[in-house]
């Protein structure tokens, strides 16, 4: 079994969801980052560190400090912007992992905010140059590329991916605080419209405002400080993809099969010990094969492993239990990371019974970054 | 204006500016170094194999395979919603580098497959000359 984690998740906090009308990210990333700090019981003024998930809808400069100052922490040790998307959340928390294990600071606070349902989507809208006029805009397209050659390659089809949708919809009606809480059907999933074929309107993540933040700090700190329920952080894992997408020389082989490998390797578990999952859920097809690359199944076969052990919750292995991108929220991840703590303190809306592994993945671009962390209860 | 693919292109560097006007004049070009002979897209002013800034532009013969491909079915930009449904495919040239091109037809009759050999050519669309790959 693993040695005792150095670093624990402290403390967590999650905003509403959805249309947060009038609400900057900034006052997004403060809101959450108080909830964080609250619930891990440590006052703010012995936070040393800000690491912010670039909010990725607007750009702008010194978002971090001014998120710092904001937060009433005008000169932290390390303060700064992760630019990796969906991966930001598990790498920031992986570099205050290391920061604190190297003694340069004592707690940080990881957060993230964005508010492109309401606010601009500056970011998304611009001209995409010489490939744009062939349509090839949005995210939705590049992530519809990956999956018609997953479907193809497998021999797969649009049904199998809702497997993944389900179980986040059903999740996502269990979870008061879920933007989306309606069920979803296999029949209804077939029937609906394509965005971009082959993927259907269940297959998409939402768009929400919000933010989400989580407190880091050492196991020692956190035993001098009384926190009252901190979760340790048993490996990380990462690895990154060429930028464009149809660059790879293969299109179906994810960060996620080398990420992966390091945090289990880095835990000293294997598939077989988690207990619940969260996988980054942009589109249905990533847990999919998130799951494949984890090896918790063989190439192409999540499909079957949904069907067969069970993805939600009562299943083998549950996923994104609170509903992840396609229910909770589409928020980039972060509650991801939010869930898996909820998890392992046995307060999820959908609980796992006895959970003491879960294995959290965080991806970015169109399947270009990739994180993963493993938490432990004991 | 609905239908006018230019206004998507927006501000291209100047090696993207060369790649894009030798397409308007119905050539499909790629770069390939001069020092080790690497061939690449998209266009980008060193070759990102020997980071070597010397290279030369190198007209595609019309050979490649099907990748991938998709079909967008809503309209991301008002200039596209004339189009819809349409596909795009992600190909491998013959000689190498891989690129986006617009995919001949909607599949959905004629089942494309990946690895199917494709024959490329220009086509006029929305007042731009772009990609166009043929199920051969």
């Amino acid at each position: 079994m693993t040695t005792a984690p150095a670093c624990v998740l402290a403390g967590v906090g999650l905003t509403a969801a959805g249309t947060l009308e009038g609400r900057s990210t900034i006052s997004l990333n403060v809101e959450a980052s108080r909830l964080a700090l609250a619930d891990a019981r440590i006052d703010k003024d012995l936070v040393d560190a800000v690491y912010v998930k670039f909010p990725t809808s607007r750009l702008e400069f010194m978002y971090a400090t001014k998120v710092a100052e904001a937060l009433g922490v005008d000169e932290p040790t390390i303060c700064g912007c992760w630019d990796q998307g969906g991966a930001s959340n598990i790498s920031m928390v992986s570099q205050a992992a290391q920061a604190i294990a190297a003694g340069e600071i004592e707690v940080a606070l990881v957060t993230a905010a964005d508010n492109p349902r309401s606010g601009t989507r500056q970011a998304y809208d611009k001209a995409w140059g010489t490939d744009a006029p062939y349509g090839w805009v949005g995210i939705a397209g590049g992530y519809a590329m990956i999956a018609r050659a997953y479907l193809e390659e497998f021999g797969l089809a649009s049904r199998d991916l809702a497997p993944f949708a389900i179980a986040a919809r059903r999740h996502g009606a269990a979870n008061p605080a879920a933007q989306l809480r309606k069920p979803l059907t296999l029949e209804r999933h077939q029937e609906e419209d394509w965005i971009v074929e082959p993927l259907r309107r269940s297959d998409v993540c939402l768009v929400s405002d919000g933010g989400g933040a989580v407190v880091v700090t050492s196991a020692r700190r956190a035993r001098q400080l009384g926190v009252p329920a901190p979760i340790g952080v048993l490996g990380f894992g990462h690895a990154q993809k060429a930028q464009e997408t149809i660059r790879r020389a293969d299109l179906t082989a994810t960060a996620a099969r080398p990420a992966g490998a390091m945090a289990f390797a880095a835990a000293g578990l294997r598939p077989r010990d988690v207990d619940v999952a969260q996988l980054y859920d942009c589109f249905s097809v990533v847990p999919a094969m998130t799951l494949e690359d984890y090896g918790f199944c063989g190439k192409g076969e999540a499909p079957a492993f949904a069907r067969e052990t069970g993805i939600e919750v009562g299943g083998g292995l549950p996923i994104n239990t609170s509903g992840g991108l396609l229910a909770e929220t589409g928020m980039p991840g972060m509650q991801m990371v939010v869930e898996g703590v909820r998890q392992l303190r046995g307060e999820s809306t959908s609980q796992v019974a006895g959970a003491e592994i879960c294995l959290v993945s965080g991806q970015g671009g169109v399947m270009t970054t990739h994180a993963t962390m493993i938490l432990g209860s004991r | 204006m609905s239908g006018d693919l230019q206004e998507l292109v927006g501000e291209l560097a100047p090696v993207e500016r060369e790649a894009w006007n030798a397409l308007q004049d119905g050539r499909i070009a790629f770069q390939r170094c001069r020092s080790h002979g690497h061939p690449w897209l998209p266009a980008r002013p060193q070759c990102p194999r020997c980071l070597s800034p010397e290279w030369e532009w190198e007209e595609a013969a019309g050979g490649a395979a099907l990748i991938s491909w998709v079909v967008y079915h809503r309209a991301f930009h008002p200039a596209l919603a004339d189009f819809v449904p349409y596909a795009v495919a992600a190909v491998e040239l013959s000689e190498g580098p891989r690129m986006v091109v617009a995919l001949d037809g909607v599949p959905g009759e004629a089942e494309p497959r990946a690895g199917a050999a494709v024959e490329l050519a220009t086509v006029e669309r929305g007042g731009v000359r772009l990609a166009l790959a043929r199920l051969l």
